[in-house]
């Protein structure tokens, strides 16, 4: 069956104003909302669309962390995954163990796309598609903003510093999302109904043969070094003699 | 001692200067001792230059055909080749390094550090988390290897040197795929300063309204000598290329004076221009949220201010 594999990550909402623990140890999360990473609804959405297509036939949803990420899974099956995988952990997971536990998902599901979003918006890591590409030994066509299927490749327009890039890959591969993609459909009512009746099979992480121990340790979290607000000037000329004061023109 | 390899970044015939960045992010490490490893189809230009900043001990020349782009897939198991004996592997935080990095780590089953903003020893990094609302020090246990990018707006650029470091050619021996194929690249040729690098940066949001009215932020930055940056809501409107995004999905930039005429200043922007020395700021709403953080801020309709700025400069040349 042509499927694609699509993982998302629970994340603090990017709306919500970040604070730190004032002991350090990390950021508040009680009481905050949590969504799906805007990358991989954006990921999630291109394989609706492939589907759509008729280029591909089935899209399952993946997942790794603690029981409260099957709230992301049904969000997902509501905008038209056709099942889901919880890979089930309380653990804190990193990149390259997220990597390797996917790695046993593409090993289980076999897809011909496996598309995750560019970067999670809590640790900023942009790392797991990549390290899920060079695990699985498939081309890697990360931050795309546009994506075309024909036969067995893809071809693939990357935002990259100099301007756009574009790759063709063999499939299976590996797409990594940016914002430009497409713009996630909304989910409606009956969809969060239907979603209820879709498979969604949970796994244990520690089951996977897969060693969960985090290489890093995170010592201590700090908030950034705050600018303060500057003066305000009157007009056009006033900021010019500001500039020119500061030696700055 | 701390064995770096650095891969270098450039466009076959130039260094990238994020590369000289990541020398100085190594040199803060103790005992650091430096290679730059430069993979390109002729290396021979980009070497020479990559030998003569300060810091770099040594410089690994991997020239290969199959280099003539930089495609991770195929640069990878290179880096992997050359990296045997480094303790640490570096590369910039830009789109090259960070498609690239995280391919090498896996191969090497490395953990990675994104986006290292500050090196505080062999094993102690700090870096930005939650789009830089929190930095975090990270502690690598002694021992393992890790692979790192740079935060560029973190580092200045390391300088030329008195003295060139060696320059070694090195074979490829690892299996290169070819699964991936490069097939075009389309750079918005331009004459003004590079955005990542420039000292001005004249930036533009929604406010503009129209690809046309962006030019009108052309011809001040042309005036200034500033590069052009833009809001991510410029870059989705088609107001600008996606090249100009300055944030946390954009370019991370850290010049003199940033201008940001008609941006609301949304956290996801903020991230990019933090390590500004100045950022200017006009925008019709008081309340706006650039205020905040703005050391010069003006309120006003930047269709009249933006030609008054141009013609103030001028009349004052
Ligand atoms: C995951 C994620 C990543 C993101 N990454 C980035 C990123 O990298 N970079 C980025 O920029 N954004 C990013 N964003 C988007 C960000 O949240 C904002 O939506 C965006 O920055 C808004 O752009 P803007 O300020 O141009 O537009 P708006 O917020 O619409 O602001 C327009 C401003 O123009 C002012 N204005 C209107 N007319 C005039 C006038 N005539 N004269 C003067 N002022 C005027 C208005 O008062 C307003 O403040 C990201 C969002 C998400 C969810």
């Amino acid at each position: 069956m042509k499927r694609i594999l699509v993982s998302i990550k629970r994340v603090v909402d990017y709306n919500v104003r970040i604070r730190v623990k004032p002991d350090g140890t990390g950021v508040v999360t009680d009481g905050v909302k949590m969504s799906i990473n805007p990358f991989d609804e954006i990921a999630l959405e291109e394989a609706l669309r492939i589907k759509e297509k008729g280029l591909a036939e089935e899209v399952v949803v993946a997942t790794i962390g603690p029981a409260d990420c099957q709230q992301q899974l049904r969000t997902a099956l509501a905008m038209g995954a056709d099942r889901a995988l919880h890979v089930q952990t309380d653990a804190p997971i990193e990149p390259p163990v997220a990597a390797k536990l996917l790695r046993k998902l593409v090993d289980k599901e076999q897809p011909m796309l496996a598309i995750l979003g560019k970067q999670a918006i809590d640790d900023d890591a942009s790392q797991t598609g990549q390290m899920l590409a060079a695990l699985w030994g498939r081309p890697q066509a990360t931050f795309a903003s546009k994506v075309e299927l024909a036969g067995d490749k893809a071809t693939v327009t990357r935002e990259v510093d100099a301007g756009l890039e574009t790759l063709e890959v063999e499939l299976p591969a590996v797409i990594t999302t940016d914002l430009r993609l497409n713009e996630p459909r909304y989910v409606k009512l009956p969809d969060i109904m239907k979603a209820k009746k879709k498979p969604l099979e949970t796994l244990d992480a520690a089951s996977l043969g897969v060693s969960l121990q985090p290489a890093l340790q995170l010592v201590k979290f700090e908030a950034p070094a705050t600018r303060s607000r500057g003066v305000m000037v009157k007009d056009a000329r006033e900021l010019v003699d500001a500039l020119k004061k500061k030696g700055l023109l | 001692m701390s064995k770096i390899l650095i891969v270098a970044e450039h466009d076959g015939a130039k260094l990238n200067p994020a590369t000289a960045k990541c020398v100085t992010c190594a040199r803060a490490i103790p005992g650091a001792d430096i290679t730059v490893a430069v993979f390109a189809a002729d290396g021979a230009a980009v070497a020479a230059q990559a030998a003569t900043l300060a810091g770099v001990a040594k410089v690994l020349r991997v020239d290969h055909a199959a280099n003539a782009q930089a495609l991770a897939a195929t640069l990878a198991p290179q880096v992997v080749q050359v990296a045997a004996g480094y303790s640490h592997v570096f590369g910039p935080s830009t789109t090259f390094g960070k498609d690239l990095m995280p391919r090498v780590a896996a191969l090497l089953d490395a953990p990675q550090l994104s986006d290292v903003m500050a090196a505080e020893g062999a094993t102690r990094f700090r870096r930005p988390m939650y789009a830089g609302n929190a930095i975090v020090t990270v502690e690598v246990p002694a021992g393992t290897r890790v692979v790192a990018t740079v935060r560029t707006a973190s580092f200045e650029a390391a300088a030329a040197g008195a003295t060139a470091a060696p320059v070694e050619g090195v074979a490829v021996t690892a299996e290169l795929p070819t699964h991936t194929r490069f097939v075009s690249v389309s750079a918005a040729r331009s004459d003004r300063p590079d955005l990542q690098t420039a000292s001005r940066v004249v930036s533009g949001g929604r406010a503009l309204g129209s690809a046309d009215n962006f030019k009108l932020l052309y011809g001040l930055a042309d005036r200034l000598g500033a590069a052009v940056g833009a809001s991510r809501a410029a870059v989705d409107a088609g107001y600008a290329p996606n090249d100009l995004q300055v944030g946390q999905t954009g370019k991370i930039i850290a010049p003199e004076l940033y201008l940001a005429f008609g941006i609301s200043g949304a956290i996801q922007h903020l991230t990019g221009i933090k390590d500004a020395r100045t950022i200017v700021a006009v925008n019709k709403d008081a309340e706006a949220p650039i205020f905040e953080i703005a050391d010069i801020g003006l309120v006003g309709d930047l269709f009249q201010i933006v030609p008054e700025i141009e013609r103030l400069i001028g009349a004052n040349d």
